[in-house]
């Protein structure tokens, strides 16, 4: 809602008909105050982005509205919004939220919509009393404020998060957000590690350090010193302000390229180490059966994968020229090239990249094609600077084995077109 | 052509005194070489304060697989079943639940291989069960157990998976030498970038 005047008008206005619904239902909660507090004039059924149905409010002022050149709109605001007829959402699980790629344009994600994965909920952290301690192997062990952080050089940086655990297969009736919705991208500030490592005297002999958060998990990871060193950051603000409590407020690290996971959010304490402390989740989390029995440990970098976007499920193609869009990424270094292919793989096609190209970065795809109307199969395949190419499903199970669980899997996703111009995924099983 | 000759010479120097002023160097424990730009910097920003021993100990609450941060105490498998019957079992059930039920967390006990990750099946060390049941453990009461509860669930649900018997105790000495049944299973990432799929 806006303040001024207008917003005072609105909220007399709504006073009245909960007022008036009082009088004739004689219940103290009215329907239009579960509704948001808005004078509902009618409830619309809508079709979200990603297929289902919901319930939509309309209020008053927005039936009454047709010609916007007619009547003055709402004065400047304290907060922006949303226009009223956008309906972005994440999609929750128990354990998840994840990012509607389908709906975005460009390559950072707005915080709101950045996706979620935590072990024991958000917890509410006082910016005033919180604090970071580094200790065990280092000259000086030292307690920094939020104020002692932001007193540091700073850094910003443009690059991806991604949970090791992001790929949903299995029904052809699957959004991107669905399939790969588990990472998300944003402008990072904070403080390189490298800087606190310098101030605090890590001794040479250290090789990992434990990152704690506060949540009600305590969640911890080993992570080696060297990444520390190298290009890990301690980041308080998310695309220009501070970072979202989901993402870790009010401090949180963050290791460009790496699993999620190992981003350690709400983070309290760093331990610098001589061995891996072996916490729950890097032993019975986190890690991929491989083969042979085996199970592959300290998997942290995401290797290079892309997505089609746009078409996608549950869109309705109609005949002629699109541009076929999607985000291509890798957790070693840069995208060189993305393919996409419009006939199953039986030829590749390059993609445009839009500059700039950011390291360890989602990047922008486009190519341009005429759907004539018949059946196609669209897929994309990220190569990055180190000559990785993101490989099949079947290559993924040729390499790892059938049981190689849910983890690290980047498969190539393709869409199927129908005759009718309905979009499908073609789901892929892991096993 | 002889004073030129100085001043390049001091201007080489000059530089190389400069490079190696800010430039920070690290060499780290894997010999990798890492420099961080570190021009105008002071040695040291005096930003933030010491961390006293007595603060570190409340927040440092750690286990490492050489017992490393294991309190005084101990416990058996008897006493950790009380707990677990009363204060887990719930989300995590027992040895006789179908590995189709739904339970709100992961099945725990189980020595056989199957579709569950197990204590008995998966688990790589036994310390971590101390550390992560102590930080994180009840779900719904996290932190709540004395460090003697910890001990004894731990010893359960060791004896459970029939890693360990049920006379023995656990304690900081006897925890870090249990063996697990899937520790030789582990193995470091094998990735490295590249053309090949791993």
């Amino acid at each position: 809602m806006n303040n001024g005047k207008n917003s005072k008008m609105q909220m007399k206005g709504d006073k009245k008909e909960i007022d008036q619904d009082k009088g004739s239902k004689g219940k103290s909660i009215s329907r239009r105050v579960l509704l948001g507090g808005a004078a509902t004039a009618a409830v619309v059924l809508l079709k979200s982005s990603y297929g289902q149905v919901v319930q939509k409010a309309i209020t008053q002022a927005e039936l009454k509205i047709s010609d916007p050149t007619k009547v003055q709109g709402p004065p400047p605001g304290v907060l922006g919004t949303r226009s009223k007829f956008e309906t972005l959402v994440k999609k929750p699980s128990d354990t998840s939220s994840r990012t509607p790629l389908q709906d975005l344009f460009g390559t950072i994600t707005p915080s709101d919509l950045h996706y979620e994965r935590h072990h024991a909920g958000v917890p509410v952290i006082d910016p005033h009393s919180y604090s970071l301690t580094l200790h065990g192997m280092v000259k000086k062990p030292l307690v920094f404020s939020l104020a002692d952080l932001k007193r540091f050089p700073s850094v910003t940086r443009i690059f991806f998060v991604e949970c090791s655990g992001n790929y949903r297969g299995g029904k052809e009736e699957m959004t991107p957000q669905e399939i790969c919705g588990l990472t998300s991208q944003s402008e990072w500030t904070g403080v390189m590690l490298s800087t606190l490592f310098r101030e605090v005297g890590v001794k040479t002999t250290a090789s990992w350090f434990l990152a704690e958060g506060s949540d009600a998990a305590v969640m911890s990871r080993s992570i080696p010193v060297s990444k520390g060193w190298e290009d890990a950051m301690i980041a308080y603000a998310q695309n220009g302000e501070a970072i979202r409590p989901e993402q870790g407020y009010p401090a949180r690290l963050l290791l460009p390229g790496w699993e999620g996971n190992t981003s350690v959010k709400w983070l309290r304490r760093i331990e610098l180490s001589d061995q891996p402390f072996m916490t729950r989740e890097e032993t019975a989390k986190y890690t991929e059966g491989v083969k042979d029995g085996k199970v592959r440990q300290f998997s942290f970098v995401m290797d290079a994968r892309s997505i089609i976007t746009y078409p996608a499920y549950p869109q309705q193609l109609q005949k002629g020229w699109m541009e076929i869009r999607g985000i291509a990424w890798s957790g070693r270094g840069k995208i060189y090239k993305v393919e996409v292919s419009t006939d199953g793989g039986k030829t590749w096609n390059d993609a445009r990249l839009q500059d700039p190209v950011l390291d360890k970065a989602h990047t922008a795809f486009r190519y341009l094609w005429e759907w004539k109307g018949g059946a196609a199969e669209l897929m994309s395949r990220a190569i990055d600077e180190t000559g990785y190419m993101q490989p099949t499903m079947k290559q993924l199970i040729d390499a790892r084995g059938k049981d190689m669980g849910g983890y690290h899997l980047n498969p190539v996703t393709s869409w199927l077109i129908e005759r009718d111009g309905r979009v499908l995924f073609k789901a892929e099983l892991t096993s | 052509m002889n004073k030129l000759w100085i001043v390049c010479s001091y201007l080489i120097v000059w530089s190389c005194n400069s490079n190696s002023d800010s430039l920070h160097v690290i060499v780290t424990a894997e010999g990798k070489t890492i420099k961080i730009d570190s021009t105008n910097w002071p040695s040291s920003f005096q930003l933030g304060r010491p961390a006293s021993p007595e603060e570190i100990k409340k927040i440092d609450i750690d286990v490492r697989p050489d017992g490393t941060g294991l309190p005084a105490g101990e416990g058996s498998a008897i006493a950790g079943k009380a707990i677990y019957l009363s204060k887990c079992v719930a989300c995590h059930g027992t040895d006789t639940t179908s590995p189709e039920a739904k339970l709100l967390g992961p099945v725990l006990i189980s020595t056989k291989p199957g579709k569950n990750k197990t204590i008995g099946n998966y688990w790589p060390y036994a310390t971590t069960l101390f550390d992560y049941v102590r930080r994180a453990m009840p779900y719904n009461e996290p932190g709540s157990l004395t460090n003697e509860e910890v001990y004894q669930l731990t010893a359960f649900l060791l004896q459970a998976n029939k890693v360990i018997g049920e006379k023995e105790v656990m304690n900081a000495k006897t925890l870090p030498m249990v063996v697990m049944p899937a520790q030789n299973r582990f193995i470091p990432d094998d990735r490295k970038g590249g053309p090949e799929v791993r």
